[in-house]
């Protein structure tokens, strides 16, 4: 069969560029291999992962379940488009104060699925951060940064003061510097 | 990268359009909604098309709106849209309550509710990649002549994975479906076939346009529940859910109580007998325990899913217990594991 292939303007962080691509691929191979925004991750490509979800008229959705064929008139935003300028967004200064990202992977999924939570509940609960976030693995936090880190980017944001909880290991603080 | 075959993509603004093209087709042509079954099902080569039709620029096959002594759901209707709609989670707690625990929160904004009720059947032996199958050998329900789950079995055993379609059922819910020919709406309990193959009672030229929900089953008539166990508080699909809907009378005497079990079996299971154990009768922790042994004769998990088969039937009594007993205000008994969605 000749592959149909598609023409078609995409909106990307702002920007509208007229792609061209195989009919039959996601938006997520379109995003990285046509458009060369490799921010956006693949993993398990089956929807179970949540690395590759970028925001499409402000909700996240899972780029690797959408055909970019559907994008047309629709707003894409990818953790390219995050930050302004030289100046971070709340969630990277965050995630970047906490170490919330380690090995980095889910690290873009997580930042624009936050993004759309918080668009929408601009202050969430500690619970409704991790039910938002339910969809995206991370296999080396453990989460609780990730969770800490968005929460701060919801104060940073509301114009609040923000420090971090303190260090702590297995529950319990760890030892002042220069105690021992 | 795991990429999808190459297919012919068509996106008509209209139904007649969509009607049109499916209209004589076969299962080389498919209609895909949200997508968030059909495309990963096709990148794993489990499901093929040549040419796929999406209903997603059909503006009037989504939303959900009061009819008739119904509540119409549009198929197109996304699952977070589903849930975020009032009249839902006010009307229909449980429906909202499985709706919510589909998948994950960015998935929601993809899956439609028409695809949940049409959602492929699991197995372990079939939900797998492609070469994965191949070195064992492809199942019946992909190419295959073999059950690996039950090889004497003449049938698939493939498990139905809905979340919706227990609580729909239970609810007494219609399905409407339109092709070229016209339109039938059919109750759901008979939309679903005791078959891991041939699942759904639908053709490959009929569409899934309503799902329709009466007024009778709605929280000022009646009081639904809807549990689900799974590894996982996310993500993952149940290994075993349980819809129930009790109606009573002012005496709170139980006039009709449906169970309707998932991931059990290749449709969703109604509890049989409830009619002798539960009617004329107020639910306490007596009846309750009787309702669920029945819940665990209906039961017929197989080898299939995550979880020992054996296991998944045990809790079908207990998730019966925990649904049955919330309707009716009782003590939440403790349950493993611990999330309940």
């Amino acid at each position: 069969m000749p592959e149909q292939t598609t023409t078609l303007e995409l909106r990307i962080n702002g920007e509208r560029r007229v792609v061209a691509f195989p009919t039959h691929h996601t938006l997520l191979e379109v995003l990285r291999e046509e458009c060369g925004l490799t921010g956006t991750k693949h993993g398990c490509e089956l929807g179970e992962c949540g690395t590759c979800a970028v925001l499409v008229d402000g909700r996240p959705v899972l780029s690797c379940l959408a055909l970019a064929a559907e994008m047309a008139g629709r707003e894409i935003q990818t953790v390219e488009g995050l930050q302004e300028g030289n100046r971070l967004h709340p969630l990277q200064q965050t995630f970047a104060d906490l170490n919330a990202a380690q090995c980095g992977y889910c690290t873009p999924g997580v930042l624009m699925t936050a993004k759309g939570l918080l668009a929408d509940n601009p202050r969430p609960s500690s619970e409704e951060i991790r039910e938002a976030l339910s969809g995206t693995l991370c296999r080396c936090t453990g989460y609780h940064k990730i969770i800490q880190a968005v929460e701060g980017a919801a104060a940073l944001s509301a114009g609040e003061d923000w420090t971090p909880a303190e260090e702590v290991l297995h529950g319990t603080r760890l030892p002042e510097r220069g105690s021992e | 990268m795991l990429r999808l075959p190459p297919f012919d993509f068509h996106t008509p603004g209209s139904l007649a359009e969509v009607l049109e093209i499916v209209a004589g087709e076969g299962p080389e042509t498919r209609v895909v909604a949200g997508g968030t079954d059909l495309w990963p099902n096709m990148k794993r080569r489990h499901q093929r098309a040549e040419r796929v039709v999406s209903l997603m620029a059909i503006p009037e096959l989504a939303g959900i709106h009061a009819h008739n002594g119904e509540l119409a759901l549009g198929s197109t209707t996304t699952l977070e849209d589903t849930v975020r709609t009032r009249v839902v989670a006010e009307r229909f707690p449980a429906l909202a309550r499985a709706v919510a625990s589909i998948s994950s929160p960015p998935l929601r904004n993809m899956g439609t509710i028409g695809g949940n009720i049409c959602v492929d059947t699991r197995c372990t032996y079939y939900n797998q990649t492609e070469e994965w199958r191949r070195s064992i050998d492809y199942c019946m329900k992909e190419k295959g002549t073999i059950c690996w789950v039950a090889p004497s079995s003449p049938r698939c055993w493939a498990h139905t994975a809905s979340d919706s379609a227990p609580v729909l059922c239970a609810l007494g819910a219609r399905v409407e479906m339109k092709s070229k020919q016209g339109e039938r709406i059919i109750p759901l309990t008979d939309f679903y076939r005791d078959d891991g193959i041939e699942y759904l009672d639908k053709a490959a030229n009929e569409v899934v346009t309503r799902i329709l929900i009466p007024d009778e089953s709605d929280s000022t008539h009646c009081r639904s529940s809807f549990w689900k166990l799974r590894r996982r508080g996310s993500i993952d699909f149940a290994v075993l859910s349980v819809a129930a809907a009790v109606w009573t009378d002012d005496g709170d005497r139980v006039t009709d109580a449906r169970i309707y079990l998932g991931a059990v079996g290749s449709r969703p299971l109604p509890v049989t007998g409830l009619a002798e154990c539960l009617e004329g009768k107020v639910l306490d922790e007596e009846t309750v325990s009787e309702a669920a042994a029945l819940a665990r004769k209906t039961a017929t998990p197989m080898d299939n899913t995550d979880f020992q088969a054996q296991w998944r039937g045990v809790m079908a009594a207990r998730y019966t217990e925990a649904a049955l007993g919330e309707i009716a205000g009782l003590e939440p008994r403790a349950l493993p594991p611990p999330h309940l969605l």
